[in-house]
């Protein structure tokens, strides 16, 4: 039972990063058809440039991590938008996809030619200690992880829902068209879901990258479960990434705690086939009619 | 007389909003008819329900009496129901006269005859013919995205007849044709409805147009039939006059 | 969430009736594959056994590429698995020919045949749903093969792979030369590549693009498009299984890093920047993704960001790649109106 609650611990913290990255997969989507193929390297590289700032700076940690987060958000959220998906949208949804490929291959070879190929150690700001719950040892930055991620999904939700900023970006997510119509300067929108998205991935790499280390390839496994997370939730609601990404977390860990490690990876994706198959329209997410 | 097409009953709502709300009505073998109502009234919700593009929240529909409700369009189209869409829906990468060939392809042979035998599926002298018939002779080469929107529109209903279909639902045929086209459609239509027996159903604005090509003619509103009955009646009937005039 | 609208023109016009008569047999394309095949034939004399064997591996690679241009660039379906299927064929062929004495031709048969039916199984409930939900499920089948590879030691050998794997023979002549097997890669490419020239031409062809442009108008013509669009996938897996057969033996030793997520990634790109839709693409294609780097060893593994930086590039000025741009260029040293959209 104690192994149960630590191993269901680690898994909604890994969740809760998954969630992270789904949700601004989620909106991206939304407001610009963009599916976004580089969303895990999105979440690796934050912290790769923060210890590259570090490195080439010999900047503390605190001014290092502070210039890698700007130039992380100013170049994949709104360099993105502005140099990727505005001029490829008009050719298409299927074109900014495969772009959006070249782009996760660009940073992934980049950052591993870069800065290294080794995985790096990146700063922690919570004590590596576990402290102890019911008999079951629980790591503290598991718990910061959570506390963090929760903090920032709440803040998002409030700003979703309760400022005028975030209802109008909610409308235009749900309907450009009318948006527009409305006087909603559409536009400053979409850009504002870029700049989110890339603000989630910066906290999902400050969060996750302690643990993980800093490496190169770590967007694969993150991306991959982000879209199953996307998807499990019903691929277009915010609170459906949340559910899907804790689901895909907790899952995840308890396989690789009781299934197999080395077929841990498959878990999850069984999942997606099981709602693909059953409920393809995802836990959280409506039926969508046939349009003409 | 022969009912071609039944309809009982449907309703078909999107969330709150009840777009076709309870309509029935029939098509009698040979005869063409036509649906008027003002925007929004649902016509084209009401073809999309019949013809399987849209599931109906509830009613029936049937062929021939059989019943065809949430058929797939594909298959629909393969017992010999077609149809035109409200908007243009030409291939613009293929020349015409693919166009007409891909129309018809499905309905010649099997899948293997259509990987392993001809190329034109044995449809290059029909296709021609109807080149003919709809006076697109010289374009026949050309890309269906090159020509007029008049001549596109010409090609839209040309590929809706290739297979020679029982019934065909026309969604506004004459919309943004100009009037010297638009003599020659209804000419068109006509003689494939004198010669071939097809059966027509023909969603439309301009007023002229189906009051001089229908036989028979039904009014929605709000979802609802309104009235019902030849061109006469409905130009006749108050309820008509209110609804078109009325606001 | 409504659907896109335009989703995926990517591709441009299908190259379907370029000479006037439908039943012309012969067009400017057979003629290029035709050309081409005999110039392969002859290119690698006097070019060593390296440059032989890069040659073969541009053809190989070209044919998991036509596939994929099947799937992409004529169908308009994202799948991200092509890679996987070439390992699917390559191990399969590996397994068959070492272990089990089969025959490299019967391996090749099978290897298409297995990878043609894991398309039907995958694509059916993906497809049902809705033609992007084709990526998410060949996405997670990636990830699951890459496991079974990596992790199935008593079957694949794990990370230690498959080794030497032998070359076929020809009615009793011995292909275990560079030159002959080069010979041998040329007929076989030469080969699928006709099929699917005669493939994109047939009315199948027809309905591919149909369906790529325009679904539901294509549904109300007749069209089953559930039925083409699941064929398109399928088939265009087959031709990974048959590349993957003729790698195996290419290279003697396969383990699971050129199945990998990022390779599929890598022929998808491949795909866009030869010219989606263009059956002459892929070999440009593979050119770039390919050959090239071997010619620019000392860009090491930047090329990879370079070539992939290109082909962002040619996705904005001209998302119909290479074959588009000579078409472009073409159409105007010859003064015709290119088809600039």
């Amino acid at each position: 039972m104690a192994e149960f609650i630590a191993y269901l611990i680690a898994g909604i913290a890994t969740g809760a990063i998954y969630a992270l990255a789904a949700i601004g997969f989620t909106l991206v989507w939304q407001t610009s058809q963009t599916i976004n193929f580089a969303q895990g390297e999105f979440v690796m590289l934050p912290a790769v440039l923060v210890l590259l700032a570090i490195k080439l700076f010999g900047a503390p940690v605190w001014l290092g991590a502070l210039i890698g987060i700007a130039a992380f958000i100013l170049i994949f959220g709104v360099g993105f938008k502005l140099a990727v998906v505005d001029p490829m949208i008009r050719h298409g949804v299927l074109p900014l996809a495969i772009a959006t490929m070249a782009l996760s291959i660009i940073m992934k070879e980049g950052a591993k030619d870069g800065f290294s190929a080794e995985a790096q150690n990146f700063p922690s700001f919570v004590p590596t200690q576990t402290i102890e719950v019911f008999g079951a040892a629980i790591s503290l930055q598991h718990l910061a992880i959570i506390a963090c991620a929760f903090a920032v999904i709440g803040l998002l939700q409030w700003f979703v829902g309760g400022t005028r900023l975030g209802r109008q970006m909610q409308a235009t997510a749900q309907n450009p068209t009318v948006a527009r119509i409305l006087g909603i300067p559409v536009e400053r929108m979409v850009l504002l879901t870029f700049v989110i998205n890339a603000a989630l991935a910066v906290v999902a790499s400050v969060l996750i990258s302690p643990i993980y280390l800093a490496k190169f390839s770590n967007g694969e496994v993150i991306g991959l479960f982000a879209f199953i997370a996307a998807i499990v939730g019903g691929f277009n609601q915010v609170r459906g990434a949340l559910v899907g990404g804790l689901l895909v977390g907790v899952v995840d860990s308890l396989a690789a705690a009781y299934v197999s490690s080395s077929y841990r990876l498959a878990v999850p994706l069984v999942l997606l086939v099981v709602i693909i198959l059953l409920k393809p329209e995802g836990l959280m997410g409506r039926r969508e009619e046939r349009r003409v | 007389m022969n009912q071609v097409l039944e309809v009982n009953n449907l309703h078909k709502a999107f969330g709150g909003i009840k777009a076709v709300n309870g309509v029935s009505f029939s098509v009698n073998e040979g005869e063409i008819l036509g649906i008027i109502g003002p925007n929004g009234c649902g016509k084209s919700t009401l073809f999309n329900c019949i013809l399987g593009q849209l599931e109906p929240t509830e009613g029936a529909v049937k062929l021939d009496g059989r019943d065809v409700t949430n058929m797939r369009p594909s298959d629909l189209n393969r017992l010999g129901v077609s149809r035109t869409f409200q908007l243009l829906q030409v291939f613009p990468e293929l020349t015409v006269r693919e166009n007409l060939i891909l129309a018809g392809q499905e309905h010649q042979g099997s899948m293997l005859s259509r990987l392993f035998g001809a190329r034109d599926a044995g449809l290059t002298e029909k296709a021609e013919q109807m080149i003919g018939f709809f006076k697109l002779g010289h374009l026949a080469d050309a890309k269906a995205g090159g020509l007029s929107y008049g001549q596109q529109k010409l090609l839209d209903a040309a590929m809706a007849f290739m297979a020679g279909p029982r019934l065909v639902l026309l969604d506004e045929p004459a919309g943004g044709v100009n009037l010297t086209m638009l003599g020659d459609l209804k000419e068109r239509l006509r003689a494939i409805n004198a010669e071939q027996g097809a059966t027509f159903v023909v969603i439309e604005h301009n007023m002229d147009f189906v009051m001089s090509l229908c036989s028979r003619v039904i009014v929605l509103a709000e979802g609802k039939v309104l009235a019902q009955g030849t061109p006469a009646e409905v130009r006749a009937n108050p309820a008509v006059i209110e609804a078109y005039l009325g606001h | 969430m409504s659907a896109p609208a335009t989703d995926g023109r990517l591709a441009s016009s299908p190259r379907l009736a370029r000479l006037p008569g439908l039943g012309g047999a012969i067009d400017g394309t057979f003629l290029t594959l035709v050309i081409g095949a005999a110039i392969l034939w002859f290119a690698p004399v006097g070019m060593g056994r390296y440059g032989t064997y890069v040659l073969s591996l541009w053809l190989v690679m070209s044919i998991a590429v036509m596939g994929l241009n099947l799937t992409l660039g004529y169908a308009g379906l994202k799948s991200l698995a092509q890679a996987a299927f070439m390992g699917l064929g390559a191990y399969t062929t590996a397994l068959l020919t070492t272990k089990a004495g089969v025959s490299w031709y019967a391996a090749f048969a099978l290897s298409g045949l297995l990878t043609f039916a894991v398309g039907i199984v995958l694509g059916f409930p993906a497809l049902r749903v809705k033609a992007h939900y084709l990526a998410f499920v060949t996405l997670a089948f990636s990830t699951l093969i890459w496991l079974i590879l990596r992790n199935e030691q008593w079957l694949t050998g794990g990370v230690f792979g498959i080794s030497n794997i032998n070359r076929p023979e020809f009615f009793g002549i011995k292909l275990f030369g560079a030159l002959e097997f080069h010979r041998f890669v040329v007929a076989v490419t030469f080969i699928l590549a006709v099929a699917l020239w005669w493939l994109i031409r047939s009315p199948w062809g027809r309905a591919f693009t149909a369906l790529r442009e325009n679904p539901i108008r294509a549904a109300s013509l007749g069209i089953d498009t559930r039925t083409y669009t699941l064929l398109a996938f399928a088939i265009g897996s087959a031709y990974a299984g048959f590349a993957g057969a003729l790698y195996a033996p290419l290279v003697e030793f396969i383990d699971p890093s050129p199945f990998s997520l990022s390779q599929s990634f890598f022929l998808l790109l491949m795909v866009v920047a030869g010219g989606a839709g263009y059956l002459l693409g892929p070999f440009v294609g593979a050119l770039l993704g390919v050959v090239l780097p071997e010619w620019l060893r000392f860009a090491g593994s930047l090329y990879l960001i370079i070539f992939a930086a290109i082909v962002m590039l040619l996705l904005i000025a001209c998302p119909q790649g290479v074959s588009g741009l000579m078409e472009r260029g073409w159409a105007k040293l010859t003064g015709k109106r290119g088809d600039a959209r």
